[in-house]
């Protein structure tokens, strides 16, 4: 009888199967990164020393945090963190101020209407990410399609300079994540009661008093949820602040990058990811309480 | 009437500043001139010479391959977990499992792509296995990521759905496993659908994990798009760029289309009936 108890029931085995892959592929590897960002590069392979070592028969862990130190010692790295929030935090405001009246006028539009424009504002991020960056180049450059037609008007004589600065990599930013702005505010002002809305505006209540009593209170847990999904994965974004960004350009994710790929310092990277992960730990907790809400159908 | 409200007038801006890049590069990708800014023509030359392009056709033969291994796996993983997250009100270490099931749609791709390497590369190290980078690696790190977001749509479907029909099936005796194939999964089926394609997307589209975890010999379509544009401008990728927008397209069309007939039909019958 005891042996029942060895063998899985079935809701185990269901919850189990998931759960086994997103613990291994998920969060195990973070566990990985932490390990590696205390050890040192040194170069064989893979390029860092092991922080567990046996010596005479015991076990020591060498814990070098020399790579924190050094975080913190050169100003390149607080620049592109710092460089990288300020990004994140304009650009997730661009985003909603454009987003949210497109989302609010989705909503409001009549239901045959309402799916062919949110057909219309997804169908982008179906395409290809890089390609819709690419996009930019041709227009922002110094022979672009901007300065080529400013020029052959005879507005201006001499190109303005805008890629390879902090403005294309805003643009390209809200370009990129604008649907994912829009979404879930959409998601969210689609279920709001109109009666509401009716209800103030019939009591005498202007436009923009019952738009701020009313309809922005309620779709609050759309505006984090939307502000969320821009802001934090735009923290560690590299294709943006590398295709559209200049010498000014200073974000952490291309930084990562660049001591992984072109100076195979993993370790240092691993301390980058490591830093970042603890500046997005309370954004990410912020986006998990409202879309495990959302998932779970408990409001 | 229609009202010309300011919230109307924004989604007329947002909706032009989607459109207007995807509709330049669609019309320069049948410039005869090499520069993308300059129109000299109608040409259709850069659409041969993609073709002719064999380091490209090789890559799009690789994330096809990838694109549709991952979303297989994605949607049966995925579909677990939401039935999970929906249906086991409590179980140990819930928390820890709607945590995993929600941070992958924010991470940022850095940081899952190295985490994911650092994992290969101690893994190989342990057991020997993965022996080497390449589709295996790219497909596992592919599926994590999109298991969550076909989590997303299908738990919305899920929630949606009428359990008492569920209750039913399992109070004439049937098991929760048959109930499950007989009753749940034709329901949630769409959601399915959509969160396969979704997966199909995403995958096709990653350029910073995959090359992170890839290895010698196993180029994806973002990773030869991403060191061309690197070089500069060139219309060939234009014509790529032509042709992924034109596929997108029509997926999306046929698809709105056939919701749009299954919807008359039942406004037909919801009127037959009266």
């Amino acid at each position: 009888m005891n042996l029942k108890k060895f063998i899985p029931s079935g809701r185990t085995l269901v919850i189990g199967i998931p759960y086994t892959w997103l613990a291994l592929f998920f969060m195990a590897p973070f566990a990985l990164v932490l390990k590696i960002s205390f050890s040192e590069a040194e170069i064989a392979i893979p390029p860092y020393t092991d922080v567990f070592r046996y010596v005479d028969d015991t076990l020591s862990v060498v814990l070098n945090i020399g790579n924190y130190i050094f975080l913190t010692e050169d100003d390149l790295y607080i620049a592109a963190y710092w460089g990288s929030v300020k990004i994140a935090f304009f650009s997730t405001l661009f985003c909603l101020l454009l987003g949210y009246p497109m989302a609010y006028a989705m909503a409001r539009a009549d239901e045959k209407t309402r799916n062919i424009l949110l057909l219309l504002v997804l169908l982008p991020s179906w395409t290809s990410f890089l390609i819709r960056i690419y996009a930019w180049i041709g227009i922002l450059k110094n022979n672009g399609l901007i300065n080529n037609l400013l020029m052959g008007m005879g507005i201006i004589d001499q190109p303005i300079i805008m890629l390879n600065t902090n403005f294309a990599v805003y643009i390209g930013i809200v370009y990129a994540y604008l649907p994912f702005m829009v979404l879930p505010l959409y998601a969210n002002l689609i279920k709001m009661d109109i009666s509401l809305v009716e209800a103030a505006s019939d009591l005498g209540a202007p436009p923009w008093k019952t738009f701020l009593k009313i309809t922005l209170p309620l779709s609050k847990g759309g505006v984090i949820a939307g502000s969320m999904l821009v802001f934090i994965p735009v923290v560690g974004e590299f294709v943006i602040p590398d295709l559209l960004g200049g010498p000014e350009t200073l974000m952490i994710g291309k930084v990562l990058w660049q001591e992984f790929f072109n100076n195979r310092d993993w370790p240092i990277a691993s301390a980058l990811a490591i830093v970042m992960l603890a500046l997005l730990s309370i954004p990410i907790a912020w986006f998990h309480r409202y879309q495990a809400k959302e998932m779970e159908g408990e409001s | 009437m229609k009202k010309r409200s300011f919230s109307n007038v924004m989604l007329w801006v947002g909706l032009i500043f989607l459109y207007l890049p995807m509709l330049i590069l669609v019309i320069y990708s049948f410039n005869e001139s090499r520069l993308v800014t300059v129109w000299a023509g109608f040409s259709t030359k850069w659409y041969a010479e993609l073709f002719r392009d064999d380091q490209i056709m090789s890559a799009v033969w690789m994330s096809l391959r990838i694109a549709f291994a991952t979303s297989c796996m994605a949607v049966a993983l995925g579909t677990i977990a939401s039935f999970v997250m929906v249906r086991f009100h409590r179980f140990p270490g819930k928390t820890a499992f709607s945590s995993m099931m929600t941070a992958p749609l924010v991470m940022p791709d850095v940081i899952t792509g190295l985490s994911l390497l650092l994992l290969f590369v101690a893994m190989a190290q342990m057991i020997g296995f993965p022996a080497e980078r390449g589709f295996l690696t790219i497909w596992i790190a592919h599926v994590t990521f999109c298991t969550a977001y076909v989590a997303v749509v299908v738990s919305s479907r899920l929630r949606e759905m009428d359990s008492s029909i569920e209750e039913a099936a399992m109070d004439l005796g049937a098991t929760p496993l048959k109930t499950f194939f007989l009753i749940t999964l034709p329901v949630i089926a769409p959601s399915l659908i959509a969160g396969w394609l979704l997966s199909f997307t995403l995958s096709l589209d990653d350029l910073v994990i995959a090359s992170f975890v890839s290895g010698p010999g196993s180029t994806t379509l973002p990773m030869v798009v991403y060191s061309s544009v690197r070089l500069g401008v060139t219309p060939k990728i234009n014509a790529l760029a032509t042709l992924i927008i034109l596929t997108v397209s029509i997926a999306a069309f046929l698809a709105w289309y056939m919701a749009y007939r299954k919807e008359q039909r039942l406004r037909e019958e919801a009127r037959a009936e009266m």
